[in-house]
């Protein structure tokens, strides 16, 4: 997953972000435990640095462009979304946090560089400080040393090119916890030089070995074992995932809108930024003009059905009686709300149709009216025009149309009218289709496709009651949440399956036609 | 009239004797048969259980010989002048019942109404 990192707004080398998780976490867990005292279940930010006050998912009702295409019409923005007391101190808070996190962030990332580039050294120091400091008392070593020193060299570039195509990679985000699989090798990388250096201290050096040979193959054994653990790190952090064991339901809290994926092993967390990779290309944008059920629908409420209690005053039930009396009678009165629903969701269906053919027709028209210069025309250099000009012109005539079917259909918020511009000059540009043009507009589209500044997204709340850095586990769920809405997300393993073999000859098939005869007698 | 294997059919039946007709140079009874155990059973618009593979009636015509002794259409035929007709082919039963030798075919054949029938009389 070649991913370029949305999350992160530093470049620098992920191989050093290895014991960052490790630091990160005891400093995490102090923090954490204090604030789960308040809550409930474990709950860890994945965050990033720098965020503004207001969320750039939620929409805001001023900065739209509405002016164009139609100048009488006004309509107000619904921005469901006030920010409290509260909510202004928790982001502050968070904003701090995410200070402190950078902080060891750093720190533990230039811990992992200084632990690889001892790791990396070591060998070239254990062939070197002999040489340096009892050379005069060494056994010459002829052929077989310079054989084990190009393969040290070749090795030790193997070893390079491995980290750097393993390591070497833009976070594609900030977990909450240690990645403990990352935290394990940097131990075992690090007991692996330690011993080697104690061995190397107590039986070479001390004793003042002279056989250069059996030094020189003690380095060539200290290679072998970085890049077995090299391979090691291959197959934990790569490959076990990549065989899939589990399947994972997301779904949009606010709107139903759910997937499912299908995942191998991996941590809560991985797991978790795995979705969220997925999510901004295959859940469509969330508009959370479309959640409500029209006005006209829920007018009918439960209009006063007063309760009067005849008899003896029961005071410890009156309350629930009385309740549940109005609930009953609202049950069995006719409700027609459903009707009204029915007929406004028709009605919306219509427009919104009509709308749209209006629109297919609009632009099909404008774009007839341009070409692409051919070499043998002739044309006059002012009426030549570039990808933006044409956009402009054509863009007059269909514009009406289009602004209209994107309020019917409540998308408006989403496209400005320089966003449609540079879409239509982009489809210019490419000879494409009016249909290949619309297709932007037609259907509400992943989240990833609009302007990334306004529709993207950074901060995700990862709930869950497990620890993150537990497995996926069968029935495991967990709550990424934003501020207007959470993914859930469930798990179920994928079923073992048994698969039987049955050999079916190809000179088998035969078949015979089915037979009624009626014969008369 | 439905069949448990290994077990004996049993049914309410009627006597019918057929007179043939001669026409010709050829005996005819007056009817149509379908059915049999190499034909597919689920075609049979007449009978109660689309895996029974009985013959059974399919026309009969106006007039003719079969009418005139009482047969239906829609009844199935267990008995041939003493030649069982349940687990017959088709062809087997057509033979049966054209041999020109015989001018009268005592049929024994089944019908659901004349189940009901009995079952009728005795509870009455």
């Amino acid at each position: 997953m070649d991913n370029e990192s949305q999350y992160s707004g530093y470049s620098y080398k992920s191989g050093h972000s290895r014991s960052s998780r490790k630091h990160r976490d005891r400093r995490d867990r102090h923090r954490s435990k204090s604030r789960d005292g308040s809550r409930g279940d474990k709950s860890v930010t994945i965050q990033a640095p720098g965020e503004p006050l207001l969320d750039n998912e939620s929409t805001r009702g001023d900065e739209r462009d509405d002016n164009w295409g139609e100048t009488t019409t006004v309509v107000t923005g619904t921005s469901e979304h006030s920010i409290s007391h509260d909510d202004i101190t928790r982001i502050t808070k968070d904003m701090e946090d995410s200070a402190h996190l950078d902080c060891s962030r750093h720190l533990g990332v230039s811990l992992a560089g200084a632990l690889a580039l001892l790791a990396f050294l070591t060998p070239l120091a254990f062939m070197l400080l002999p040489q340096l400091l009892w050379r005069e008392e060494l056994e010459p070593c002829g052929t077989p040393c310079e054989g084990l020193f190009i393969s040290v060299a070749f090795k030790l570039l193997i070893l390079l090119l491995g980290s750097w195509a393993l390591f070497f990679r833009r976070p594609k985000a900030f977990f909450p916890r240690v990645f403990v699989f990352r935290a394990l090798l940097m131990v075992l990388v690090f007991l692996l030089v330690v011993s080697y250096w104690l061995f190397y201290g107590v039986r070479i050096l001390d004793s003042r070995d002279r056989n250069y040979q059996g030094v020189v193959q003690f380095a060539v054994s200290l290679v072998d074992a970085l890049l077995f653990v090299h391979y090691l790190a291959v197959v934990l952090l790569e490959l076990r995932q990549l065989q899939p064991q589990f399947t994972l339901k997301a779904v949009r809290s606010a709107d139903g809108a759910s997937r499912f994926y299908n995942v191998g092993h991996l941590s809560i967390q991985r797991a978790a930024v795995w979705i969220l990779e997925n999510y901004y290309h295959d859940f469509p944008v969330y508009n959370p003009a479309l959640l409500n059920l029209p006005k006209s629908v829920l007018s009918k409420k439960m209009s006063g059905f007063k309760v009067y209690s005849l008899g003896e005053e029961n005071s410890t039930n009156n309350s629930t009686g009385q309740s549940r009396a109005v609930i009953a009678a609202a049950a069995r009165r006719r409700d027609n709300s459903h009707n009204e629903y029915y007929y406004e969701e028709a009605e919306h269906e219509r427009r919104v149709r009509k709308r749209r053919a209006r629109l297919v027709v609009a632009v099909e028209e404008a774009f007839t009216h341009i070409k692409r210069l051919q070499e043998e025309d002739q044309k006059n250099p002012r009426e030549i025009m570039d990808p933006r000009e044409a956009a402009q012109a054509i863009f007059a005539s269909m514009a009406r149309a289009m602004q209209k079917y994107l309020r019917t259909t409540k998308q408006q918020p989403y496209h400005t009218m320089e966003s449609i511009l540079q879409h239509l000059e982009f489809c210019i540009t490419h000879d494409m289709t009016p249909k290949a043009f619309l297709e932007r507009y037609l259907t509400a589209g992943p989240t990833i496709q609009y302007h990334k500044d306004r529709w993207l997204a950074k901060q995700w709340t990862l709930v869950s009651e497990e620890p993150v850095t537990n497995g996926l586990k069968d029935g495991v769920v967990f709550v990424l949440k934003r501020q207007d809405f959470s993914l859930v997300v469930s798990t179920k393993k994928i079923p073992f399956f048994k698969l039987s073999e049955e050999f079916v000859d190809p000179k088998s098939h035969k078949f015979v036609m089915r037979l009624q005869s009626e014969t008369s007698v | 009239m439905s069949y448990v294997p290994g077990q004996p059919v049993t049914a309410v039946v009627q006597r019918i004797e057929i007179h043939k007709l001669r026409q010709g140079d050829n005996l005819i009874l007056g009817f149509s048969i379908g059915g049999g155990i190499d034909q597919d059973p689920t075609q049979n618009p007449f009978s109660e259980d689309k895996t029974d593979k009985g013959i059974y009636v399919t026309r009969v015509t106006e007039g003719g010989p079969a009418e005139v002794a009482g047969l239906q259409i829609g009844d199935k035929i267990m008995q041939v002048n003493g030649w069982d007709m349940t687990m017959v082919t088709h062809d087997q039963a057509r033979k049966r019942l054209t041999k020109r030798n015989e001018e009268v075919v005592r049929l024994l054949v089944t019908r659901q109404s004349l189940q009901k029938a009995v079952q009728q009389s005795l509870m009455a």
